[in-house]
């Protein structure tokens, strides 16, 4: 081993996570050169400064049981799919979160409330496209989505069968938007698809716009009876409406 | 399995994971009451994904939620101004010009006399994307297995970021250090 290579080990031999040969091969290097030697003791020192310098933040008091009433009040969920824990998908999601990253630096608005709320619902459509859960109930039937969300969440959202204007239903899930439920309806309309979220019309609610852009993503919000609705596709501003128009006229 | 078994499951798989969430998420937002806001957010996140987790490590499954809930809200509460990590270069960081001093002189070595707050003070001025490593490998102690798990990034990628965070690190320290000792300050 020369140098250079003992100076790449340098931080996994400290660590202690080189194999047996390699950490043999190492020390061996390190017994006769007073240099990588020197490198060595310095990450050491690096380290005991870190674990007894930098503040480990503990828990505060209460921080579990307000996270034990949160769940309480959390609605009772066991989707059909349940989801897999899978490090590849995180991986996939977290490269497009990078993406999506660099293109927000550009937007230099001071975020509000609504704004934090159209940035949540944009991560719900990103979210169940990338881990390819779209839907925990799989149904272009209204009759089979819609009692679905019985139980599960403290509205009842409209379920609208739109199929013959070129938009069918394919199922629903719940999301969470700003940290509370929501229902979120998936259609499709030719190869797009559009979340359309369905959450209390309350004052965070109110104060997102009408129709906005972010990310490449068109979001149209409006309210009726008491209840909020986002659209959110990668489909045009057109489309869009005309999905819109039709959510809001078909009885 | 009832509502009540559910929830007393997760519980015993996350509630004891709670310290470490707290500490991840307090190290990437900066602050105490946005740490709270993320990892209650990470909890509902993770009860909501309970019946995906097909046991294994907890703590990695738990860390790896909250770790995506801080970076949504990183992302989410970016001010103007704030460097982004593909553009960031360690020459921002408050770093040495020169090389490293002599290791075998221990009066010269600047690690060791360092101030602790600013110590944390610079561990705060790195990018997240070292932030969050670092901390996992030098405060939770985590092998690189479990940090790249959590991270969802290959075990190369954690040793280079973890390399990376500490050679900033110890630029940014031994060049006040070495000014101190050269004009006497
Ligand atoms: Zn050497």
């Amino acid at each position: 081993m020369d140098c250079r290579q003992a100076a790449a080990r340098a931080d996994a031999f400290v660590d202690g996570e080189l194999d047996p040969a390699e950490r043999a091969a190492m020390a061996a290097h390190l017994l006769g050169c007073a240099a990588c030697r020197g490198q060595v003791e310095e990450r050491r020192e690096l380290a005991a400064a870190l674990s007894a310098g930098a503040t480990y933040h503990r828990a505060p008091e209460g921080l579990a049981e307000r996270i034990g009433a949160a769940l309480d009040a959390a609605p009772a969920f066991a989707p059909g799919r349940a989801q897999r824990w899978r490090p590849a998908a995180l991986a996939a999601s977290l490269a497009l979160v990078a993406a999506l990253s660099s293109f927000a630096t550009l937007r230099l608005a001071v975020p509000d409330p609504g704004d934090a709320l159209l940035d949540d619902m944009v991560a719900g459509h990103v979210r169940a496209l990338m881990a390819d859960h779209l839907t925990d109930v799989a149904s272009s039937d209204q009759h089979t989505v819609k009692p679905w969300f019985n139980g599960k969440l403290n509205l009842s959202p409209p379920v609208k069968d739109l199929t013959t204007s070129g938009f069918p239903l394919v199922g629903g899930r719940l999301d969470y938007v700003a940290g509370r439920p929501a229902a979120a309806l998936v259609y499709r309309h030719r190869q797009h698809v559009i979340n359309l979220f369905v959450a209390p019309d309350d004052a965070r609610a109110a104060a997102t716009p009408a129709a906005s852009a972010r990310q490449g993503y068109n979001v149209l919000h409006w309210s009726d009876g008491g209840l909020g609705y986002w659209a959110v596709s990668d489909l045009g501003a057109a489309d869009l409406a005309q999905f819109q128009s039709l959510m809001r006229e078909t009885r | 399995m009832t509502d009540i078994e559910r929830k007393a499951r997760f519980e015993r798989v996350a509630l004891p994971q709670l310290d470490a969430a707290f500490n991840l998420a307090r190290w990437l937002t900066g602050n105490d009451r946005d740490a709270e806001d993320v990892v209650q957010e990470a909890y509902l996140r993770a009860f909501r994904y309970f019946d995906g987790y097909r046991g294994g490590d907890g703590r990695s499954w738990m860390l790896s939620i909250v770790r995506r809930t801080a970076f949504t809200w990183l992302e989410r509460n970016r001010r103007p101004g704030t460097v982004p990590f593909e553009e960031f270069d360690a020459s921002e960081m408050p770093a040495a010009d020169g090389g490293s001093a002599p290791p075998d002189d221990p009066e010269q070595s600047a690690i060791r006399s360092a101030d602790r707050r600013r110590l944390g003070e610079l561990i705060a001025a790195l990018p997240a994307q070292f932030r969050d490593v670092l901390v996992l490998r030098e405060l939770e102690d985590m092998p690189y297995r479990d940090i790249a798990t959590v991270c969802g990034i290959p075990v190369g990628t954690v040793m280079s970021r973890l390399a990376r965070a500490r050679a900033m690190l110890r630029q940014a320290w031994i060049r006040p250090q070495r000014k101190g000792l050269s004009h006497g300050l």
